[in-house]
């Protein structure tokens, strides 16, 4: 493009300048329609949500938005017993759910990366949870985790009978009912990545370790382990922001969202009840800044170690 | 395949061939009972992952009442007391399903077609066009792909407010439609197609706009299809932005509608069912068409909580 301009006006050493500003006009053209909803819908949001964390904005509000310095950060960190409740609900299921689940998944990718028959039809199968509805996910597990549920039926078996909690109605349970319900929702999706990443490890590398003798968890550990060790760091770092976010679940299943006594309580749910149930758009705001920079440090912490395999 | 681990070498002797013979048979049994264990666990898994949703299809067509008291036993599968599509009726009536439906059509329908125009324009540009600013518009996509939705949601909610587009469908379109993971999608997919073709129209006088459409985008279906479905996957399911932005039934979607089930006691629970079908039978059918476009989808981005 560049070449048959110069071809065809040799003359014209800074008359470059206007085939570029033809190039850039429409370069434009074709990127407006996206710089205007992003600088609307994502910029602009983003930066008033760092400014009202300083106001003490509200939704409805008949009198003038004031500034408050620090004041809704301090309220939120040091005079708030809910939302270190929340907090800390969000990283207990981070905690059991991350490694549970990528575990599961990994499980379940090694299972249909053997070379049987229809094993198409069990990926299927462990990925069609992805296509349900989480609200609908939801009242089905409702009803699932009732005191007189399958649930319970299958623990009676288990326990012989010693074992069954009204799930979502008991504070130390109600959590890990949610636990139950979001891994059987979205593990399919963590598995076909890592199907993926399975598929790409070289069959040399395990003809190699059988011919010296490994064993198969000496391969799985030495072989399948380190080859898909980046796959399994981006499984891990998104998992990790998605039980962060996790909302839909604790709002509807509970009798009361993030309910019984805020046992499942979680960051989003603060952010809702104060933004949009109480219109405290300022403190709900400052939350909102806490939790981009809670999903920014497990994105670094990520980045940070792929990069450190890069290095050696 | 089956063979590639058995005894091949020539055998000497009669006695030694029958040994042989011997010793294959016992490695074929026990790749034979590795085999049956295998599909044992894989079936056992399979019954795992669909119980729930036989459950609530099963239970659609049940009388309210026998849904949760078979709910702790095989019962619950069997389809009786058999209700017919009573509990269809009821629920489409009592949660106003066609008003909800045709408003996730519409969102979800705009979000798809929108968004994929949208989108792959931005990317194209970035990929293909070298205007000046690209550079850094290109640093600004980057960044925000990692800024998530829940963190913009309150202060977009009081610009909704402010403009008075809460409980309109635009206000659940329009800030889905540019997304800069899609965009970045787009960007990599057009990075990787061949240039040729493209300078060979524009050396035949095609403008920019006829190259992309003509040429470009008819290559990047496969990005199209992926990112299309990965848009209907994620706005027909969305719940934490309707429920801040609607108030009324008039601009909500189906997510929503379960509310109105689990608000008073007592619960219906096979309209509940029936109504949870309804509301996941479009993504299934759209699954199971875009098989495998949308499993390629969900392996290259990361959505879904």
């Amino acid at each position: 493009m560049m070449t048959s301009a110069a071809g065809q006006r040799p003359s014209s050493n800074a008359g470059g300048r206007p085939r570029i500003s033809r190039d850039t006009l429409t370069g434009w053209l074709f990127s407006a329609p996206a710089v205007i909803l992003i600088s609307a819908f994502i910029v602009l949001p983003f930066l008033l949500a760092f400014y009202f964390s300083l106001t003490n904005e509200r939704l409805i509000s008949p009198r003038p938005t004031e500034w408050v310095g620090l004041r809704n950060y301090e309220r939120i960190l040091f005079e708030d017993p809910r939302f270190w409740k929340a907090l800390s609900n969000n990283v207990i299921f981070s905690l059991v759910v991350v490694p549970l689940q990528t575990g599961f998944a990994l499980l379940l990718a090694i299972l249909v990366n053997q070379k049987l028959k229809g094993m198409v039809v069990f990926r299927t199968i462990f990925f069609v949870p992805i296509t349900v509805v989480m609200a609908a996910v939801a009242v089905i597990w409702i009803v699932l985790l009732n005191p007189q549920g399958l649930i319970n039926a299958l623990m009676s078996i288990l326990t012989f009978g010693q074992f069954q909690p009204d799930w979502l109605a008991d504070p130390a349970w109600a959590l890990v009912a949610i636990m139950i319900t979001s891994i059987w929702a979205s593990v399919g999706f963590q598995m076909i990545i890592l199907l993926a990443a399975l598929q790409d490890v070289p069959e040399t590398l395990y003809e190699a370790a059988r011919l010296d003798g490994a064993n198969n968890w000496q391969q799985f550990l030495h072989v399948t382990l380190p080859g898909i060790r980046n796959p399994l760091l981006f499984v891990l770092t998104i998992t990790t922001i998605l039980s962060f976010r996790l909302f839909d679940q604790v709002w509807i299943m509970p009798d009361r969202p993030g309910g019984p006594l805020d046992a499942t309580r979680t960051l989003m749910v603060d952010i809702v009840d104060t933004g949009l149930n109480r219109g405290a758009v300022g403190l709900g705001s400052a939350l909102s800044v806490i939790f981009l920079v809670i999903v920014l440090v497990v994105t670094l912490i990520q980045r940070r170690l792929i990069k450190q395999e890069g290095d050696v | 395949m089956s063979a590639e681990n058995t005894i091949t070498s020539a055998p000497t002797t009669r006695s030694q061939a029958v040994a042989l013979d011997e010793a294959n048979a016992a490695i074929r049994r026990l790749r034979r009972r590795r085999q049956v264990v295998a599909y044992g666990v894989l079936i056992a898994l399979a019954a795992l992952f669909l119980f729930p949703i036989a459950f609530m299809i099963v239970g659609s067509f049940k009388a309210d009442t026998s849904v949760i008291a078979d709910s702790g036993s095989l019962r619950a599968f069997l389809p009786a007391p058999f209700v017919g599509l009573d509990n269809y009726t009821s629920a489409i009536e009592r949660a106003n399903f066609w008003i909800s439906f045709r408003n996730s059509v519409i969102i979800s329908g705009s979000i798809v077609i929108g968004g994929l125009i949208v989108n792959s324009l931005f990317g194209y540009a970035l990929a293909r066009m070298p205007f000046r600013g690209r550079t850094v518009l290109m640093v600004i996509v980057l960044a925000l792909i990692i800024v998530p939705f829940e963190t913009l949601a309150v202060p977009l909610l009081l610009i909704m407010a402010e403009l008075r587009w809460t409980d309109t469908l635009h206000a659940q379109i329009l800030p889905f439609l540019a997304q800069p993971l899609y965009i970045f999608l787009f960007y990599s997919f057009f990075l990787g197609i061949p240039k040729e073709l493209e300078e060979a129209a524009r050396i035949d006088g095609a403008g920019p706009a006829t190259i992309f459409l003509r040429i470009a985008a008819p290559l990047a279906k496969p990005a199209y299809a992926a990112a299309g479905i990965l848009m209907f996957l994620y706005s027909w399911g969305q719940y934490l932005w309707p429920l801040m932005v609607t108030r009324g039934i008039d601009a909500r979607p189906l997510p929503l509608g379960v509310a109105e089930f689990l608000g008073q006691p007592p619960r219906h629970w096979g309209d509940i069912m029936a109504y949870a079908t309804l509301m996941v039978i479009p993504l299934l059918v759209v699954f199971i068409i875009f098989q495998r476009q949308f499993v390629k989808g969900v392996a290259t981005t990361g959505l879904k909580g």
